[in-house]
């Protein structure tokens, strides 16, 4: 147990270990989680430790393997299903929002459905159409489900076993271009619950609320901010969309007076949106700005090589901050037309 | 309805020339079902076409490993699936193809530049459907065989005599909408083709752990769909069975599904680790299989191929490879604010907001916050 640099892919390698190891009713499934272990290599060496029971190349039928899972979770069982890429988890959606999210309250919580549906998402990796969508929204709209994404390996380990252990269904979702993240990480670790929001850069003048893969983005915008703009932004990483931390954003924002919501996801009824009604209902007297959202453009996800042009980055999220109307105090008589004019 | 026996696939998969190019007898029922040799000239177009396609095919993977593509998944070895039932395709019909079937493109006439934009990343679909009669290559597995039981309906209704190809791979068979596109297909009657390659391999995982089924052309008989399974590396049996196949459907006699059982010699695609899952004694089993080689001999041995044709077409396809690497090799041109263009036929006011923000930031303008709800913005 020796400190190393860990990646994020490793860290959820070894969260499913541990759990496969620690409760005999864990099994892996998906498409090509055995012999190749995963088209991330996810499930490395799950199938030839654990035995072809435990860690289920399964056929390829999403639709079928989430329904397989909650067949199994009647029975005890608690299933953690590789779904190989945001888009090719729709086929499953009848299953996973009309089932799984559903089946505790159908049953008056007769049959729980602890699973765990583990989805790659998002872009930034040049992936050819269908291997990119920010899908998350679809999943935190439907009531009955837990949606957590890990940004750092710590959460990819911490999350991962908490959702394991958790008795309802979780949809995870692990942002593809934090794969090769690497940290300085002893595990097994535990991080904050889910449902907590964690503060990653402390700052007095203006909230970036993001999660997931845009982390990163939010951080080194944060850093330049500070260091050409004399703007200090303090970074929140929500960890967990469902259940939604309104207590550290709410706590922030009143301490800051501004507000960004950053999401890589396209914008127009999204999980941005809720996040920007959220924090103007409760801190709307704190407010010295409309809260502004940064996101993906509102189109089918582009090929890579127009890839940037949809993601939000540095730039953008500096532009947004810079909207803020930095100097004034709040006086509650802003309309968002003359702030942004 | 049709007698289980009409439906049944022929118990061996149908053969008419072996893998040393010698011709081969066909079973009692396969001659009952008219497969019979094709003329020379069919198989000699056949073959130029895999000669040209093979050699796309390595040109490709050569550009993926200089980085010229984000990705390619190779067809190599599925050559005669690839070829043989493109060619047989009358003016009218329809080809729904998968990521993997870039050959079968070629063959169907599209620009290999075209085909490539897809894997290029470029853009999403580099030729024109309507023109090529040909649907986006499908990405999502088996979504095409849906369309295509639709697309074949609607040919039908429109009074045309024209079918729908739909190329499958064995792993996309356990996805539902293989089933609900063969029962579709089967209850309109639809004149739609659909073509398994069975290359062995769903990605990593082998077919013995894909189904249990004897034959993936028995899932056929449950949707009263004729069957049938042809060895897929035998571009002969290929061409006979589907163009038999094709008869069925036009004359009217509702759609088909044929197993072509074939191998993928190259990994998955360019990011796949092959070595993690099958054997190299199982790869080098199949290189004896060549269907290009196969067809070649049979040809050069029948006397209707000759030195001087093969250093022709072999001169054709070096051509082809050149003029590909050539085109490739310069910097592609993408347009930014087309991104905008195709997301509706009007965009709405949020996009045309998003465009302007796009548009500014390309100006080197930008002033305005992107995901912006303040019209003034925009201007
Ligand atoms: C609905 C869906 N699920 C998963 C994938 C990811 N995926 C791409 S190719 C592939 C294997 C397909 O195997 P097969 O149908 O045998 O076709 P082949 O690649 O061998 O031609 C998988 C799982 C996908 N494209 N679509």
């Amino acid at each position: 147990m020796s400190t190393s640099k860990i990646t994020y892919a490793k860290a959820l390698n070894t969260a499913l270990r541990d759990a496969l190891t620690e409760d005999d009713d864990v099994l892996v499934m998906g498409e090509d989680v055995g012999a190749l272990g995963g088209v991330f290599r996810i499930t490395d060496g799950l199938t030839r430790d654990f035995g072809e029971d435990r860690c289920i190349d399964t056929p390829l039928a999403e639709a079928g393997i989430a329904g397989f899972a909650v067949g199994l979770a009647m029975q005890g069982f608690r299933p953690v299903v590789e779904m190989q890429f945001d888009a090719f988890g729709y086929p499953a959606f009848e299953q996973v929002t009309s089932h799984i999210a559903k089946m505790r309250n159908r049953t008056r919580g007769a049959l729980p459905m602890p699973l765990v549906i583990r989805i790659p998402y998002a872009g930034g990796i040049g992936g050819v159409e269908h291997h990119c969508d920010s899908s998350e929204g679809y999943y935190v709209h439907t009531p009955g489900l837990h949606v957590v994404t890990p940004a750092t390996p710590a959460d990819a380990y911490s999350l991962l076993r908490e959702s394991i252990a958790s008795d309802d269904p979780v949809v995870f979702m692990e942002p593809k271009s934090q794969y090769y993240t690497k940290a300085d990480l002893e595990l097994p670790t535990s991080t904050e619950p889910i449902g907590q929001a964690a503060v990653r850069r402390e700052g007095a003048d203006v909230t970036l609320i993001t999660y997931g893969p845009q982390l990163p983005s939010a951080l080194k915008a944060a850093e330049v901010a500070a260091a050409e703009e004399d703007w200090d932004v303090e970074v929140i990483d929500l960890r967990s969309l469902v259940p939604f931390d309104d207590a550290t954003v709410e706590a922030s924002v009143r301490k800051t007076g501004r507000a960004v919501v950053l999401a890589e996801a396209q914008s127009f009824a999204g999980m941005g949106a809720e996040i920007a009604a959220r924090v103007q209902e409760r801190c709307f007297h704190s407010l010295a700005a409309p809260v502004l959202r940064v996101s993906g453009l509102d189109i089918p996800y582009p090929p890579p090589k127009l890839e940037h042009t949809h993601l939000p980055g540095v730039d953008r999220i500096l532009d947004t901050i810079a909207r803020l109307q930095w100097d004034d105090e709040p006086d509650h008589t802003h309309t968002p037309a003359e702030v942004s004019a | 309805m049709s007698e289980i026996t009409d439906l049944l696939p022929c118990p061996e998969p149908v053969q008419l020339i072996a893998a040393d190019g010698t011709a081969v007898e066909p079973s009692e029922q396969a001659r009952e079902r008219g497969y019979a040799m094709p003329n020379p000239e069919d198989l000699l177009a056949v073959w130029r076409a895999m000669v040209v396609g093979r050699r796309f095919d390595t040109q490709a993977t050569a550009l993926t490993k200089q980085g010229r593509l984000a990705v390619y998944p190779s067809s190599r070895g599925q050559d005669a699936c690839q070829v043989a039932p493109v060619l047989a395709l009358a003016e009218g019909d329809w080809l729904f193809p998968t990521y993997r079937d870039s050959m079968s493109l070629v063959t169907h006439g599209i620009d290999p530049m075209e085909v490539l934009t897809l894997l290029r990343g470029d853009w999403h679909c580099g030729y024109d459907p309507q023109a090529t009669r040909t649907a986006p290559q499908c990405t999502p597995l088996a979504t095409q065989a849906v369309h295509a039981a639709g697309a074949a309906h609607g040919l039908a209704r429109r009074g045309t005599d024209a079918l729908a190809l739909c190329l499958i791979g064995d792993g996309a068979t356990s996805e539902g909408d293989f089933h609900e596109g063969l029962n579709f297909a089967a209850v309109f009657e639809a004149p739609a083709v659909f073509l398994v390659q069975n290359n062995k391999y769903a990605i990593s995982v082998p077919l013995a752990k894909q189904t249990k089924a004897p034959a993936l052309a028995y899932k056929g008989v449950g949707y009263g769909v004729r069957s049938e399974q042809v060895d897929g590396n035998d571009p002969a049996a290929v061409l006979a069975v589907m163009r038999e196949a094709y008869a069925h459907a036009r004359a009217g006699h509702g759609p088909v599904l044929v197993e072509a059982h074939t191998y993928r010699m190259e990994a998955h695609t360019n990011a796949d680790d092959a070595t993690r899952y099958r054997t190299k004694d199982e790869v080098d089993g199949w290189t004896g299989q060549d269907p290009i080689v196969r067809l070649q001999a049979y040809l050069v041995e029948q006397g209707h191929l000759d030195d001087a044709r093969i250093e022709e077409v072999r001169a054709e396809a070096e051509a082809m490879a050149a003029d590909l690497r050539t085109r490739m090799n310069a910097e592609s041109i993408v347009e930014p604010l087309e991104l905008f263009d195709h997301v509706y036929a009007e965009p709405t006011p949020q996009l045309r907001e998003q465009r302007e923000l796009v548009r500014a930031e390309l100006a080197g303008t930008a002033t305005a916050a992107h995901g912006s709800n303040d019209e003034k913005d925009a201007q």
